[in-house]
């Protein structure tokens, strides 16, 4: 399949320069080969919340269900229980995920049910024009902290790491192909698996120089230990702007996952009635 | 003997719901029809907890002040209830804790506490004891209750029957119900509550999911789901909020597995982002909400028509529901059934209000006067071409299909969406999807017009008319056959019944709304329609109306 057959009509109302285009073409590129190798697009259903990430899916001529603010999860984890042979992907925000939704995600972590979320995580509330939000550094300037964030910033890997995420991992939206190897590893895994993606915001918080300078992508880290992934998630706390971020696969692990305990059990509809009938006697 | 009323009381944790339960299936084996009012503090030990058993020759829903027999398990009991009693009542109390001022006349004091400690049995066991005693003295047969201890409590039989059989040796009979009363006629019937109802009509009508936070008076649908739900294939979900609850549903209609939620006001509050999303994406989604006494935590345990005006409205922009409020067990069965069928339909959100009566109360059910429920298929796809989510047709409703379905794309859109369920924000893509909603809307209001979605009751020729809705439909009933009266219970509230309502009220000069809330609801929203209501009854104390209240309501009303 060429990732092009995945592009829809709608016209893309992205800033020019926004990092939503490398996750766009990174998930478009990867969806197109994982067809190739087995896994049928009509077997994929994207999920999104609300935010400049949500657009993604107008932008993919795949099955979608845009959802509302925060509620990318909820969505996803039924779908999933529906038909486990979906693939259901999220893309959520930082605000999205983080602060509205945050509650669901670190309840699908703790499920450990078979879903893959891409943060979006650009660290500004974009659409509604220059917010901090829970990854934005203290001190960050936005419109409703014109004296600065006082607030710390939360650092969502280690929250996912002690809520029981069985895959985490970082991307940045200047480093396609790794983007890809990470979405293709987060959907193939079975699990919770979340991708933070620092994807810049050229408009709100232009993070490009900075992150150039700062991120490199991990080598040789043990991603099955516990310890060394929160040695590695905690080496840079979203923070400070002068200390080197690493990229990559922090964890991954095999755990029992929520999906598995819902039987697919599928009731002779014809003995409903008689099942009612004989379930009425019990309370005669 | 017509009715029999019997009170039992005790502190919460002495089984009170059961043991209520317990006499209900005496006299449902006896032939009689029962209604049973359970009242409860918000708490888990302690405090006191009644349960009012009603048995009746006619079909019954609602309780009466007066009581027959009184059932005391501790002294509280006595003093609380003494009230109740008429001349020829009895009382059967635990002598060795209740002190009875008047045991001569009406007494029966059975040594419970001996009878269990000799008898090595649990504390819990009194109420069996007790129970033993009962029908000795209102002339039940031993072996009535030993049918009913051997099928409902089989954990520790003998014990429970040892300890039942002294309480019935050591009582004296009082009275004599006749035991043998249309036995021939009326069939022992299943003693439900109206939850119990509401989901076996959901199961009845191809319920796939149930997803529920707990909050009384809801949370016995979600026991009752997940503990029946599997043997049906049903998957039952206690996800980590309401707003979760009512997210997951859409999530389960988007892959074609049909989906309930239940809950009260507080739990529904959080819920009304996701049902405006339900509007707007045309997500099929059931909502099970039970009213309690609000605002806010208000009196958790109790009993309210309050939230009919939010249900009404709950959720931001314009789109259509269905709404209806069931009356009693068999109402509450159909109807859930009906709600899940029209939610699929017309793809809308679908609403059983009920309120603590009708949750919890137990109604004897007759599966064979509820009407004939059938699981309707929704309008799908043919596989023609090209789909579109929200393709436009005559009826405002568009074919239906779910993942995976092979080189087709199915979106659902929370924005204003395209056809084809891309984001729109063009005006006239606008105006066409909120004339589409509204088409489903009118679509739906016509395919009800088959339903009886308006009831007329009691004496149809009568001028006086008494407003009623939901768990008011039992108490208006047998209150207007005192006064002669006629009934108008509105079952469907969304979309409106103005018509069928309007003929209801042919030759009415003047009508009055029974309501339990204190502003009259709907009075209020017939009024919207030109209807005038003359007087409302209202009552908000978080009490249910015995029949005696409305009576006396009713004969300063109608004086």
């Amino acid at each position: 399949m060429n990732p092009k057959d995945l592009a829809t009509t709608a016209l893309n109302t992205w800033c020019p320069g926004c990092g939503n285009f490398s996750i766009l073409s990174a998930m478009r590129m990867v969806l197109a080969q994982l067809d190739d190798e087995g896994y049928p697009i009509e077997n994929v259903v994207l999920v999104s919340g609300i935010g400049c990430h949500a657009k993604i899916v107008d932008y993919m001529n795949v099955n979608s269900f845009y959802s509302i603010h925060g509620r990318t999860i909820p969505v996803a984890t039924a779908i999933k229980l529906a038909n486990p042979d979906l693939k259901v992907i999220c893309f959520s925000g930082d605000g999205d995920s983080l602060a509205e939704g945050i509650d669901h995600l670190i309840f699908a972590a703790k499920r450990n049910i078979d879903l893959t979320l891409i943060l979006h995580d650009n660290r500004v509330y974009g659409l509604t024009t220059g917010q901090f939000t829970p990854t934005s550094p203290q001190g960050f300037k936005g419109k409703s902290t014109p004296e600065g964030a006082v607030e710390h910033p939360m650092n969502p890997l280690e929250l996912m790491l002690v809520s029981g995420a069985s895959y985490i991992a970082r991307g940045y939206s200047h480093g396609i192909e790794q983007l890809q190897t990470l979405f293709k590893e987060a959907i193939l895994h079975k699990g919770f698996s979340f991708v933070d993606v620092l994807q810049v915001c050229v408009s709100y918080n232009n993070l490009y120089e900075s992150y150039n300078k700062w991120t490199y992508v991990m080598q040789g880290n043990d991603a099955s230990s516990f310890e060394e992934a929160q040695k590695n998630i905690r080496s840079w706390d979203y923070n400070s702007s002068e200390a080197p971020i690493p990229l990559g696969k922090f964890y991954e692990i095999d755990a029992p996952r929520f999906d598995q305990a819902f039987a697919q059990y599928l009731p002779n509809l014809s003995e409903r009635d008689s099942k009612i009938k004989e379930l009425l006697e019990n309370f005669i | 003997m017509d009715n029999f009323s019997t009170l039992i009381g005790g502190i919460a944790g002495d089984g009170i719901n059961e043991a209520g339960i317990t006499v209900s299936r005496l006299f449902s084996r006896l032939g009689y029809h029962i209604y049973m009012h359970y009242d409860y503090p918000s708490l888990i030990r302690g405090g006191h907890n009644f349960s009012l058993v009603r048995a009746s020759r006619q079909k019954i829903a609602a309780h009466v002040d007066q009581i027959d027999v009184l059932i005391a398990l501790n002294q509280e009991t006595v003093e609380k209830h003494k009230s109740r009693l008429k001349e020829s009542s009895f009382v059967i109390y635990d002598a060795d804790k209740v002190k009875l001022d008047d045991a001569k006349q009406r007494g029966c004091g059975l040594a419970v506490t001996s009878i269990l400690k000799e008898a090595q049995a649990p504390a819990v066991m009194k109420n069996t004891c007790i129970i033993g005693g009962y029908c000795k003295v209102v002339g039940i047969d031993w072996s009535v209750l030993e049918d009913v201890l051997k099928k409902h409590i089989p954990k520790k039989l003998e014990l429970n029957l040892q300890v039942a059989r002294q309480g019935y040796d050591q009582a004296e009979g009082f009275c004599s119900i006749d035991s043998r009363v249309d036995k021939q006629d009326q069939k022992n019937l299943p003693i439900i509550t109206g939850n119990q109802a509401v989901s076996l009509g959901l199961i009845k009508a191809g319920l796939g999911a149930y997803v529920a936070y707990p909050m009384t008076p809801s949370s016995s649908v979600l026991d009752f789901m997940a503990k029946f739900g599997p043997q049906f294939g049903l998957k039952v979900v206690h996800p980590e909020n309401e707003i979760a609850v009512i997210l997951m549903a859409q999530g389960f209609a988007y892959a074609g597995v049909k989906a309930a939620v239940g809950t009260s006001g507080g739990g529904f509050c959080l819920m009304t982002e996701g049902i405006s999303l339900a509007g707007m994406a045309e997500m099929p989604v059931v909502v099970v909400m039970a009213q309690r006494t609000g605002p806010s935590t208000g009196v958790p345990t109790y009993t309210a028509q309050g939230d009919l005006h939010f249900i009404l409205n709950a959720g931001h922009g314009e789109f259509p529901r269905f709404v209806v409020a069931p009356g009693d067990a068999e109402e509450a069965y159909y109807w859930s059934g009906v709600a899940l069928n029209l939610a699929w339909k017309f793809q809308v959100p679908s609403f059983i209000l009920t309120d603590k009566t009708v949750s919890e109360s137990q109604y004897s059910f007759d599966a064979n006067l509820a009407g004939e429920l059938k699981e309707q298929a929704p309008l799908l796809w043919d596989g023609q071409g090209k789909y579109s989510r929200y393709f436009h047709t005559d009826t405002g409703v568009s074919p239906l299909a779910f993942p995976p379905r092979k080189g087709q794309v199915i979106k659902a859109d929370s924005y204003t969406h395209d056809q084809s369920g891309i984001t729109s924000e063009d005006a006239k893509i606008t105006r066409e999807m909120s004339d589409k909603r509204r088409k489903k809307g009118r679509s739906l209001a016509e395919d009800l017009d088959a339903y009886e979605t308006v009831k007329v009751l009691g004496d149809e020729k009568s001028k006086t008319a008494l407003l009623c809705w939901g768990s008011n439909k039992g108490v208006c009933m047998e209150a207007a056959l005192k006064f002669g009266l006629r009934v108008i219970q509105v079952l469907v509230l969304s979309p409106f019944p103005e018509k069928k309502l309007k003929d209801a009220l042919q030759g009415a000069e003047r009508l009055l709304c029974i309501e339990c809330n204190s502003t009259g609801q709907l009075a209020r929203l017939a009024g919207f329609y030109g209807i005038e209501t003359h007087d409302r009854i209202l009552k908000y104390d978080g009490r249910p109306f015995s029949l005696e209240d409305l009576e006396s309501e009713l004969g300063r009303a109608l004086a």
